[in-house]
């Protein structure tokens, strides 16, 4: 079973909910989705015993064989090429490693070489698998590092993504293929916009979804009110409580001070998992 | 003429009401929203919208079932897994690159262009904003931001304005690349937990790695003021500036309910004074540049 965690606006508590609800459950794996800044490591303090790179394939460009026809530009969706009758120009940045150029090219001038991005970190805790990804400052692309993270899925353990905030390409990616989502959000009107919007995205996906709310008590009722109205069920609300607060801010996952959480955290699972076999 | 982006690396610090905040305390701007994905800017600032374009996003193959064969070469070819077995696109996978175009020997695919959001000219009461919406689910955020900051240079131009104020996205990716690049200053807001530390590094290391002078706000200070003592000494050993220190207090959130900004809401109140006092560091420090 892999449930994703997805947010649409950032800092409502993703991370807060995926370590939490991983330490009060057994047999469980933890992947860290958001590989541009990835924090279950912080809070989990994991011991790392394997790290691998991750590459993406870009374009060599043998001078000698190419005669500047200008296929590969011409072919390029990106404009990650631009040929001059002197010179190729190729812009990493644009790139998307899809590989056309290579096929276009009627010379066979082009070979691919392989670019580090970023890194795949496994790891252990007490009680869990633990698999992170980090992408390399300055490099734009997380897709990839995201799709080298999901390769570690362990499918006999319960499995929980933390994705990145967002509504884009890289939460697509990371929510790709769960059995269930649950949407974190806050009781404010910036929560509830950006809620909005990945029940859109999930909708689209066709990813069965239930919302936790964050900081309940904080801002307003909106959020309850559009809930009601989506049918999205609110299977958990955490209420804004100094004390959280402040065991996030040291890094510390709060069930392990206040374990009368545990059991709600897994009465949570109990009712997603009865939830996906419906 | 110069750019200002407010970015954070950690969502959820308060670039928006911070920023949001400091569009009502300058004067002569054009303000820019490159969260395109999750834009909230507009919920305190009430756009009245001008203008609309439409934003072109990664174009999508089409197959042409009366010609395809089945022979599966372009799900063979295809890197980003968006042909299944039944030779079906996936739209949300597919990058709009163009190989299954031509390896398909039957050209039974083509490319067709996608609308994947909307980008918009505004008027607000503090100058011209320009903002865009990004369709759900949709890819290439960057290309977007990029058009929103053309969008917004164009019009200070226009308009003689001398700052642009940019509210970036969370993260370090594509889109805060794109809201970064060719700026004169990243003012980072964080907060003082572990996790917001570690993200501030490496939105700081973004911001050297673009040789962008990076300024500092640690937001919600007094939560942890051991924390923030520890963000106070790395950022001196990193050369970036603190230029302000705002208070956890609930009037943030209320008058984000309000539809206001706080230094509108409770212009008197601890909060509001504070962030003055790091817009006018802030702006000092621009001006320096």
């Amino acid at each position: 079973m892999i449930i994703s965690i997805a947010s649409g606006k950032g800092g409502t508590g993703k991370t807060t909910v995926a370590v939490n609800m991983a330490l009060s459950i057994k047999d469980v794996q933890i992947l860290d989705c958001d590989v541009e800044e990835p924090n279950v490591h912080i809070l989990l303090q994991p011991k790392i015993n394997e790290t691998k790179p991750v590459y993406i394939s870009t374009p060599l460009v043998n001078q000698e064989k190419c005669d500047h026809c200008g296929k590969c530009s011409e072919f390029c969706e990106f404009n990650a090429l631009f040929v001059t009758p002197e010179e190729i120009l190729f812009f990493p940045e644009l790139c998307t490693s899809c590989g056309g150029c290579m096929l276009v090219c009627p010379k066979n001038a082009i070979t691919e070489k392989n670019v580090k991005i970023g890194v795949v970190k496994k790891g252990v805790t007490k009680s869990m698998e633990l698999v992170y990804g980090e992408l390399n400052v300055g490099k734009p692309m997380a897709i990839p590092v995201i799709k080298d993270v999901k390769k570690q899925i362990n499918n006999s353990k319960t499995v929980i993504v933390d994705s990145p905030p967002g509504a884009s390409c890289p939460v697509i990616e990371s929510v790709h293929g769960s059995d269930y989502c649950l949407l974190v959000s806050e009781p404010t009107p910036f929560g509830l916009h950006d809620l909005k919007i990945m029940v859109q995205v999930l909708e689209g996906l066709g990813i069965p979804f239930g919302v936790i709310i964050n900081r309940a008590g904080i801002g307003d009722k909106e959020i309850y009110d559009f809930c009601e109205e989506k049918d999205a069920p609110i299977l958990l609300e955490i209420p804004f409580q100094r004390k959280i607060a402040e065991l996030y801010s040291r890094g510390t996952p709060f069930i392990l001070e206040m374990p009368e959480w545990k059991k709600k955290f897994q009465l949570l699972i109990d009712d997603i998992k009865g939830r996906i076999k419906k | 003429m110069k750019q200002i982006t407010v970015l954070s690396g950690k969502g959820g610090t308060g670039k928006t009401t911070i920023t949001a905040s400091f569009a009502v305390l300058a004067n002569d701007i054009v303000i820019a929203d490159c969260d395109v994905d999750a834009p909230d800017l507009h919920m305190l600032l009430h756009p009245q919208i001008m203008k609309t374009q439409e934003f072109k996003g990664p174009k999508l193959a089409v197959i042409d079932k009366t010609k395809c064969i089945k022979c599966g070469l372009c799900k063979n070819s295809c890197r980003f897994d968006a042909i299944n077995d039944s030779i079906q696109i996936d739209p949300f996978s597919c990058e709009g690159c163009g190989v299954c175009v031509v390896v398909c020997p039957e050209e039974a695919i083509s490319l067709q262009e996608r609308i994947s959001g909307h980008a918009f000219i505004s008027k607000t009461k503090y100058g011209i904003m320009s903002h865009a919406r990004l369709d759900p689910g949709e890819s290439n955020s960057g290309k977007l931001v990029t058009m929103v900051r053309n969008n917004a240079q164009q019009i200070a131009e226009e308009e003689n304005c001398n700052l642009i104020l940019i509210d970036g996205s969370p993260g370090i990716g594509c889109p805060v690349i794109a809201s970064v690049t060719g700026i004169d200053t990243g003012l980072i807001v964080t907060e003082p937990t572990m996790s917001g530390i570690h993200d501030l590094d490496r939105a700081i290391q973004l911001l050297n790695h673009f040789n962008i002078s990076p300024l500092v706000c640690i937001n919600k200070y007094d939560i942890n003021r051991k924390n923030t003592e520890k963000i106070v000494k790395f950022c001196e050993k990193n050369k970036a500036e603190v230029t302000g220190k705002i208070s956890f207090d609930p009037i943030m959130t209320e008058a984000m309910v309000a539809g206001k900004t706080v230094v509108e809401h409770s212009p008197d109140n601890i909060v509001s004074k504070e962030i003055e006092t790091t817009w006018k560091k802030v702006l000092s420090a621009v001006n320096r540049e």
